[in-house]
Formats: structure tokens, C-alpha cells, sequence
């Protein structure tokens, strides 16, 4: 079986700062880092791009690759995709408004709210849900790091998938035709960036699951834009001249939190969950058929929500307190959008709301592409794992006893790579080693006293009584 | 019954009746050992329902049970013995909603009835030995498929 491999992975080590502990070894949902040479590895096979690692990392030795402000001179039209987050990284009196407006301010020609597109996903999202027959729990395909981790450990679930595309994607997509018309220039002409509280985000863009074709041209981190942003926004505040027309509703910027989506969605019996190691739980009570009786899933990579994003500034709890206040709209105010969601959704293209290509399963986990081998290793393993300690301590470079008996039957590690093994061997050759120093042959030996009595008396040497 | 060629890969796990908590860990290692060994998502997805109905009618009904896993390129075999009372009618068992289940256990979201319906709609061959006031052998087979 040839495995299918993403090439591209947003979530990087910077050599020089890794200083080989075991903090992300221990962290990845995956199983896919590995220290070796005294500095951590990336397993591309098993990496989703979650940024766990980034987020455990003491001496920011990981990082997200990116793209910069400076790519918006490339683009004649320059189109900013907030997401739902940024909005939950000011203080409380910056009004969406005021954001949406900083960051024309800062070199944008135009807007297009991430939010917005979510409040069009979310009716094709409660269709799916009112279609009979369907399979259930449906989860939600927003999180990118969970559709790549159902991808790789979880290849059942991707019947699961809600079969309609992440807010970010659509987003993009009437972004461009929008500022082509808007602006009368040709589509290529437009740059399309997406202002991300996540590598995930960063890894689907470029490499898209699902789809052949890419939508958006840089994703920039918001931690990126922040300072910058805010300064702008500061500024504006006073000359308080509205440049851009928000238009996502309240339930749409809600989508930035964890419980958000159902909130908006609103329809059956829906559970969210929040924070990776979390969702690998729920996944699992997925595949054993005990969540049959739930309808949606709505299942985020990061604690919190996307405010818990390792590129976000702003702690995410306050982020999603935030976010929270902006999603119960103050009385009589009204959504800028001069048009509901529905018939928004139905003046559109059916096809932008869904994948080009079925999402296709990564599994990783399988010790040989040959089952017999596989079968063969795995006897192997489990007789080497008998010889480990079991402490699961990380010292090898692998994060468990099981994980470091898995590379070895790969090829990718030596029993002697675990500190405790090599202490025993050692301890091993120390005694046998004083043994062997002691064997002096006879000719240069200090004998023992019986011995030398032996001795004395085969030699049949006289003067000395003998001993009783 | 079975085929005369002994599985290659042999597993002992043991599951301990009336334990809420960790029920469910017998079946989630299964899975592991599975997707190490390259068997098809299918298969796993047969198995893990299979395992999981199995393991919770041991911790509903019963004190304990010893649990086998055999596999081969083949075929899996998963066969659990319990101690336990025993099923009196097996025909009665495996209809869909039939459950001697407590009140109690039915309140903590168990005991559905669709222990048994699941396991048979999911393995290739089941046996089942029972003897009232002993305990309960089953015997899952599946046949065993790479990754498509």
C-alpha cells in the first residue's frame, strides 16, 4: 500500500532552540515527535498540525510556518478573511466594527468575515442534520487538526464528516468573486488572506483535504497582526469614520469558541468537545457505537475553542468571554446583513458548499504495510516491551515503552536506547568484568589462606603445625 | 468448529465486572493492537462495537471474565469467558430490546438490550456456551483484511 503522505506541515522545529526534553513527546496526540541526536523529530505520517507541541514547548523550539504582511504587495486587491477569533482579542470596547475597519488601516482593500460564511455553513449544516437516513453522530469539519486526526487515527469516522466545507474555505471563495466584481479586476489579481489563530489552518490552506484546488494565498498569523492592528484600531477609534459594513451575525462570531457551532446549529442532540486528547475519547465512544443517540459532534482541536489557537495573543478564556458577550446581541440592535443566511445559502452554487474529493484516510499506525510482518513485528514488540521498565519515562526519545518497542521493530531504535536496559547491561558487564579481574592466572595470584594452607601442604612444607 | 491453524498473535486481558470506570479499556486496546497490525477500518470498526457490547455485558452482569485475542492474517478470534449467572435463554438474548439488565444499570444509560444484536451484526460467526449459575463463553470471529 502505497501511504498517502501530506507533504506539506505547518508546524515546524527551529534546530538551534530545541534543547531534546520530553515535553512534546509526551504531549503529541499522535505520537509524532521523537528526539533524536538530542533534538526533536517531526513523524510527517502522523502529524495533523494540532500545535499541541507548539503550546507545550519551554523554549519555543516550535513554530508554525506562516506567511507575512509583506505578501500583500504581491496582489493588486488585498482581501482580509478575519477569523471568528481575532475578534476576541481586544478589549471589551472594540466593537467588531472597529476591527473590521483597523484592518483596513493596515493595508487591506477589503473584508470578508469568516463569521459570515459560518452563519451560511450553519444552514447547510442543520440541513444535513434534518436529511434522514444519514449517518450519525455527523462531526463537524471546521477543525482542520480533527479532520486530519480522524484522517490518521480514526479512518472510520470520516463517513462522519459533515459533508459541507469549513467556514474558512467558503469564505475565501466569495471573497474572491466579490472583490473581483467589486474591484473589476481579474480573480487571480486578488489576494486572499486569512488572519489565523491556527497552524492547522495554516497546513489545510496550502494542502487542502478534500479539495484539489486552493482557495486562499497566505494565512497570516493574528499573533502577527496584533500589535499592529490594535495600534490601528486605537487610532480609528477617534476618528470614528465606519469603513466597512460588518455583516456576520452575533451566532456567526460565536463559532470562535468551543460550544459556539452548536449554539448556532441548534438542532438535535449535539455535544462539543474541546481540546485534543479529549476529542481522541469522544472519537473512540464514536467508533464503539455508543454515541449513536447524538446527532453532532462539534469536536476542537484546541482547549476553548479557536480562541484557544497556539497563534492567538489574547488568553483564551478571556478570549472566549469575549467572544461569549459579543454573541448575545445587546437589545434592538440589528445584523448589518440586509439578507438572512437561508436565502443567502440558496442564491448560491450547491458545489461551494461542498468537497472536490472525498477526504481519504492517512492511517499511520500499522508497524508493517505487510500484514504477516506486521504480525511478526508485533510479537517482536510485545517481547521487547516484556525487557522496558514501563515508566514511560521519555529519556529514549520516544514518548512510552510501547512507542519506543514500536520503533524498534521498525528499524528506528536499539533495545540500549532506553537508559534503564543500558544500566542493567552495564551492570551486567561491570560484575562480570570483576569477575574476570579476579581471575589472575595462578602463576602472578595472591592465594587465599585456605589455599595457601592447601598449598603449604602438597608442597609438604614442615614448620608449621598443621591447622585443625 | 474453527479452523484447525493456530492464530499467530495471542492476547490475555481480563475484565473486571462492575467497574464502570474502566470499562471500555479492554476494547480500546484491541483497537491498538488492530491498527498495528494494518487490519482494514471496516474490520476495526466491526471489532471495536463487538469487543465494547461484549466487555459491558460482562461489567453489567457478571464478576469478572477472561478475554482471548487471536489473530492471523486471516482471521480474529476474540472469545470471553466470564463468571458470571449465565444466559437462561440464548434465542431470548439476541432480540433486539430484550435486557435482564437492573433498573439501576438501565438508568446509567446501560443495558439497552443491544448487547448481543450488535455483536452477531458485526462478527462473521459467534458462538455462544452458557451454563446458568457459571458463566458465559463467546467466541467472535472476524475475518481479517488489510487496509484498503
Amino acid at each position: 500500500m502505497a501511504e498517502r503522505t501530506n507533504t506539506f506541515h505547518a508546524v515546524r522545529l527551529i534546530q538551534d532552540e530545541c534543547k531534546g526534553c520530553v515535553n512534546c513527546i509526551k504531549h503529541c496526540p499522535t505520537e509524532a515527535i521523537r528526539v533524536r541526536g538530542g533534538k526533536a523529530e517531526i513523524l510527517e505520517l502522523r502529524c495533523i498540525d494540532c500545535g499541541e507541541c507548539i503550546r507545550v514547548c519551554p523554549n519555543h523550539a516550535k513554530t508554525a510556518v506562516t506567511d507575512s504582511m509583506e505578501m500583500l504587495k504581491d496582489f493588486r486587491v488585498r482581501i482580509a478573511l478575519p477569523a471568528p477569533a481575532l475578534y476576541g482579542q481586544f478589549e471589551e470596547k472594540i466593537t467588531p466594527q472597529d476591527v473590521l475597519d483597523g484592518l483596513i488601516d493596515i493595508g487591506f482593500d477589503d473584508v470578508f468575515e469568516v463569521a459570515l460564511a459560518a452563519d451560511l455553513i450553519t444552514v447547510q449544516v442543520r440541513r444535513e442534520l434534518e436529511k434522514s437516513g444519514v449517518v450519525r453522530p455527523l462531526i463537524s469539519s471546521s477543525c482542520p487538526a480533527v479532520v486530519r486526526l480522524i484522517q490518521v487515527r480514526f479512518p472510520n469516522l470520516i463517513d462522519n464528516i459533515v459533508p459541507v466545507v469549513a467556514p474558512v474555505r467558503l469564505a475565501a471563495l466569495l471573497a474572491r468573486k466579490e472583490a473581483a466584481r467589486r474591484f473589476k479586476v481579474a480573480e487571480d489579481e486578488v489576494g486572499i488572506f486569512f488572519l489565523s489563530p491556527c497552524p492547522a489552518k495554516v497546513a489545510a490552506i496550502r494542502e487542502p483535504v478534500g479539495f484539489h484546488s486552493r482557495a486562499t494565498d497566505g494565512v497570516i498569523p493574528i499573533s502577527e497582526v496584533f500589535g499592529l492592528l490594535g495600534k490601528a484600531i486605537r487610532r480609528n477609534r477617534r476618528s470614528n469614520r465606519p469603513r466597512v459594513r460588518p455583516r456576520a451575525s452575533p451566532l456567526g462570531i460565536g463559532w470562535a469558541r468551543a460550544g459556539g457551532e452548536n449554539q448556532a446549529v441548534a438542532l438535535g442532540r449535539q455535544i462539543s468537545v474541546d481540546g485534543v486528547h479529549n476529542v481522541i475519547k469522544v472519537f473512540e465512544d464514536i467508533e464503539r457505537g455508543k454515541l449513536s443517540n447524538v446527532d453532532y459532534v462539534e469536536a476542537l482541536a484546541c482547549v476553548g475553542g479557536c480562541v484557544g489557537g497556539v497563534l492567538a495573543v489574547e488568553n483564551p478564556f478571556i478570549a472566549r468571554r469575549r467572544i461569549r458577550m459579543l454573541t448575545e446581541p445587546s437589545p434592538g440592535e440589528k445584523s448589518g446583513n440586509r439578507q438572512s443566511p437561508e436565502s443567502m445559502v440558496d442564491s448560491l452554487d450547491d458545489s461551494l458548499f461542498r468537497h472536490e474529493e472525498p477526504i481519504q484516510p492517512r492511517p499511520a499506525m500499522a508497524l508493517s504495510d505487510d500484514m504477516e510482518e506486521a504480525i511478526q513485528r508485533m510479537e517482536r514488540m510485545e517481547a521487547i516491551l516484556e525487557t522496558l521498565p514501563g515508566l514511560d519515562c521519555g529519556s529514549c526519545g520516544a514518548p512510552t515503552c510501547q512507542a519506543m518497542a514500536e520503533d524498534i521493530v521498525r528499524g528506528l531504535g536499539v533495545e540500549t536506547d532506553c537508559v534503564f536496559v543500558l544500566r542493567e547491561r552495564l551492570q551486567e558487564l561491570a560484575q562480570e568484568l570483576g569477575e574476570l579481574s579476579s581471575k589472575l592466572p595462578p602463576a602472578m595470584k595472591r592465594s587465599e589462606s585456605h589455599e595457601q594452607d592447601e598449598l603449604e601442604r602438597m608442597l609438604g612444607w614442615s614448620g608449621r603445625a598443621p591447622r585443625k | 468448529m474453527h479452523g484447525p491453524s493456530p492464530a499467530k498473535l495471542l492476547y490475555h486481558f481480563h475484565i473486571v465486572g462492575q467497574d464502570f470506570t474502566i470499562a471500555g479499556e479492554v476494547s480500546s486496546k484491541i483497537r491498538r493492537i488492530l491498527q498495528q497490525i494494518g487490519a482494514s477500518p471496516d474490520t476495526i470498526r466491526r471489532i471495536s462495537v463487538a469487543t465494547y457490547e461484549a466487555e459491558m455485558n460482562v461489567v453489567i452482569h457478571a464478576d469478572e471474565a477472561d478475554v482471548t485475542l487471536e489473530a492471523d492474517a486471516g482471521i480474529i478470534r476474540i472469545t470471553i469467558a466470564d463468571h458470571g449467572p449465565g444466559i437462561p435463554d440464548v434465542e431470548k438474548a439476541k432480540q433486539p430490546g430484550f435486557s435482564t439488565a437492573s433498573e439501576e444499570i438501565r438508568e446509567m444509560g446501560f443495558g439497552a438490550g443491544m448487547g448481543l444484536p450488535n455483536i452477531l451484526r458485526c462478527a462473521d460467526d459467534v458462538s455462544i456456551d452458557t451454563v446458568v449459575g457459571e458463566g458465559t463463553r463467546i467466541t467472535m470471529e472476524f475475518l481479517n483484511s488489510p487496509e484498503a
